[in-house]
């Protein structure tokens, strides 16, 4: 079972929800970012460009030419393979853990799998970004030595949106399963920043 | 629960048998090691799995059964399977079964209280090699409970006992598929040991040249502690030179190598590997340095070429003072003390040229000497670099103490004059600034001098800031020395080799994929093995270095810096406390 919705982000960028449904136990949440306009792309390289030809224009060295090609190639390498985020996955195994994936669009994935027994909570979290207050859902982490403690908070989605929460807190999947011996809770909870 | 079994990729073309693995009541694991195929005798099955669970500790169980249907189905197996149930007793028993297309698997749970459905059933396939070699990072067991290693099985959870289980049950996949035991099995089994006359030998050679090579190291430390090296000048010397600190830290190092005990953990023997390839990567290097200065006469070029330099930098020194005895940048100096400091730096200078003259003679055979040093080691012959520099470099050195020196005595003249200019005084029993009442005389004494040392400051601080620049200089070029050193010495290339060769051996945790899966049949997941990411293989594995070079924040560089006091580059983190 398979739909897809579509929302936008904190800055009004355009993201698609995918949910996957493969068992009663197994879920998949794929969000989906737009890829690398060719627009964008151009105006930097067009400006980059533009700029070592006045200071070539200005000094006469050539050397300004050749180091704005390599400053544009590593740039685009650099940020494809750091900081370009294509697709963030959520899967949800129950009784087993949460996986995290974020595809980043050189290829390159980094995955994160909490197992279920260190999820103290899943909550929802409110923190202050510019000059609004945003809604972010995040895991928090048993502390192995004292486990009425939080060691850790692990926001889900980085490349989040303001009305996916909305969808999240009123069909929530998580409500379904509570880790092992714990009540999952959904609750607004503030933390400082 | 949803009950997990985790099935090895390497039995999934196995032929029909039964599933021998462990069951973690807690999870709801079913961790299956191994097929056993027909024909066996219960008996023995029994045995075996008693003999592997005596070694492991692990409690091995019949799990249930496996059913490959190469063709069309055979009724008769299945009933026959069925029947297996009764004869081996688990609950939960699982019957799993693949279809002749290899793409539709079943798998039925039968419990003795329900009969779950297959949705209640997920099938974890997993890499039987790769789990087995794996290490977990963190390490799950927590340090405190790894003393009770039976306390330590029954504390740790979740994916970790998979590990624990599949890493203990080592016996069991010693047997080999060609061998004509009573049973048979299936597993992962490697492809075969090499057999190679070297590495035997290699073997047997290294407990006695391990013995040798330790006693010979413990006799050199126990040479290094010897009373005549403890006598006062030769100690001070060697706690500062940073040629003494690297050879301490290599005799360090190799004891740790060739030490005869064997190492109690992973991380032990990761150390070991990382020092042993950190030490051969150093003296391969340092050989190829020996051999390039060595070729061409190229130790008799540098020394040819050494003493006109520190000609050239006395001479440029002497223009320096020179420039500073007139009227530097248009300032107006005080005279008679610009004077006064360029003659005494002057004379310094004077008195360094004739010592390096001196020395020309002897330059080249002791650059010989030190290059040879190279052979210990590219580290050793830095270092050595690093504290030549320091002696080539003292008259910079003296003339910033010097310099140092007078501008702190004037600054700390200036405040406290300030203090009494404002009708105050330092308490020094409280520690703490009260209020005074002075006599005229006092008052008047005070302001006279206060207003001297205000006017002489500028001429004090032009040198001290001109000295404290060449310092500066010399010290950026020694720590950048000691960084290359610290990199050689604490890089762990061995587990950086590991991660980039074998991503599995070094795991941060696991991932899961989603299989492909027909409407019917269990949801099948593939878990792998997620690498340490190399920051964190760096971190880890990092050996520790002997920190040579300061560790001080920028701000209290500044602050040392606008007071006049001493920087050192070779202080080290233990002096840093007192």
């Amino acid at each position: 079972m398979e739909d897809e919705q579509s929302f936008s982000d904190i800055s009004g960028g355009r993201l698609s929800l995918q949910r996957r449904y493969y068992t009663q136990s197994c879920r998949e949440f794929c969000l989906n970012c737009p890829r690398l306009s060719l627009r964008s792309l151009t105006a930097v390289t067009c400006t980059v460009w533009l700029v070592a030809y006045g200071l070539f224009a200005l000094c006469e060295n050539s050397m300004i030419l050749s180091s704005a090609i390599f400053i544009t190639l590593i740039g685009l390498l650099g940020y494809l393979h750091f900081v370009k985020i294509d697709q963030e996955t959520l899967l949800i195994i129950d009784s087993l853990g949460i996986q995290m994936t974020s595809s980043y669009a050189s290829g390159k994935e980094s995955t994160t799998f909490i197992e279920m027994g260190k999820v103290k909570d899943i909550v929802i979290n409110e923190a202050i970004y510019m000059q609004k207050v945003i809604y972010y859902l995040c895991i928090l982490l048993k502390d192995p030595l004292e486990p009425q403690e939080i060691s850790q908070v692990v926001p889900v989605f980085q490349r989040r949106d303001e009305k996916e929460m909305k969808t999240c807190s009123t069909t929530s999947p998580f409500v379904k399963f509570p880790p092992a011996g714990e009540d999952s809770r959904l609750e607004p909870r503030s933390l400082s920043l | 629960m949803v009950l997990k079994a985790f099935f090895p990729t390497c039995c999934a073309s196995a032929d029909s048998g039964l599933l021998v693995g462990r069951w973690v009541p807690e999870q709801g694991f079913a961790v299956v090691l191994a097929v056993v195929h027909f024909p066996f005798i219960p008996l023995q099955v029994r045995e075996l799995l008693a003999r592997v669970q005596r070694a492991s500790q692990v409690g091995l169980a019949v799990l249930g059964t496996w059913c490959h249907r190469r063709r069309e189905p055979e009724e008769s197996l299945g009933r026959f399977l069925e029947g297996l149930g009764a004869l081996f007793t688990h609950k939960p028993w699982l019957q799993l079964s693949r279809e002749p297309d290899s793409r539709r698997w079943n798998c039925k749970v039968s419990s003795p209280g329900a009969p779950c459905g297959e949705d209640q059933v997920m099938l974890i396939f997993y890499d039987q090699r790769q789990v087995l070699l794996a290490q977990l990072h963190p390490p799950a067991t927590l340090p405190d409970r790894r003393a009770g290693d039976a306390t330590a099985t029954a504390a740790e959870g979740g994916l970790a006992a998979v590990f624990h289980t599949v890493a203990r049950s080592e016996a069991l996949f010693q047997s080999d598929r060609f061998d004509e035991g009573p049973v048979r099995l299936t597993h992962w089994q490697s492809e075969g040991v090499e057999a190679s006359i070297l590495v035997e030998l290699a073997k047997w050679a290294s407990g006695p040249v391990c013995l040798l090579l330790s006693s010979l190291l413990s006799l050199l430390s126990w040479l290094s502690t010897w009373r005549l090296c403890r006598l006062c000048p030769l100690a001070f010397l060697c706690s500062k030179l940073c040629t003494c600190q690297q050879l301490r830290l290599r005799l360090q190092h190799l004891q740790l190598v060739f030490s005869t005990q064997k190492a109690e953990d992973p991380a032990q023997l990761m150390r070991k590997a990382n020092t042993l390839v950190s030490v051969l990567l150093d003296v391969a290097l340092g050989l190829a340095l020996l051999s390039w200065l060595h070729r061409e006469d190229r130790i008799g070029q540098l020394a040819d070429a050494l003493v006109p330099v520190a000609d050239r930098v006395a001479e440029e020194l002497q223009q320096l003072l020179e420039w500073l005895m007139g009227a530097p940048a248009g300032l107006k100096m005080n005279r008679a003390l610009d004077q006064v400091l360029g003659r005494f730096f002057l004379y310094h200078i004077h008195l360094w040229i004739s010592y390096i003259h001196l020395m020309s003679p002897f330059v080249e055979r002791i650059l010989w000497h030190v290059g040879l040093s190279a052979c210990l080691g590219l580290t050793v012959a830095l270092s050595l670099l690093s504290d030549i520099l320091a002696l080539l470099t003292f008259h910079i050195y003296c003339f910033y103490v010097y310099g140092a020196r007078l501008y702190c005595l004037k600054v700390c003249g200036l405040s406290s004059l300030w203090r009494l200019f404002r009708g105050k005084k330092w308490n020094v029993l409280r520690q703490r600034v009260d209020s005074c009442s002075y006599d005229l005389d006092q008052l008047f004494i005070g302001t006279l001098l206060f207003t001297i040392l205000l006017f002489l400051l500028p001429t004090t601080a032009l040198y001290y800031l001109v000295f404290t620049l060449l310092r500066l200089l010399v010290v950026a070029v020694q720590g950048l020395i000691h960084l290359l050193v610290d990199l050689v010495n604490s890089l762990p290339l061995y587990s950086l080799g590991l991660r980039l060769c074998r991503p599995y051996r070094l795991a941060a945790g696991v991932k899961f994929r989603v299989l492909e899966r027909e409407s019917d049949g269990p949801l099948r997941l593939l878990m792998q093995i997620n690498p340490l990411p190399y920051s964190h293989v760096v971190h880890n594995f990092r050996l520790p270095s002997c920190g040579c070079h300061p560790r001080q924040s920028w701000s209290s560089l500044c602050r040392k810096l606008f007071f006049g006091e001493l920087i050192y580059p070779w202080r080290q983190r233990g002096d840093k406390q007192d």
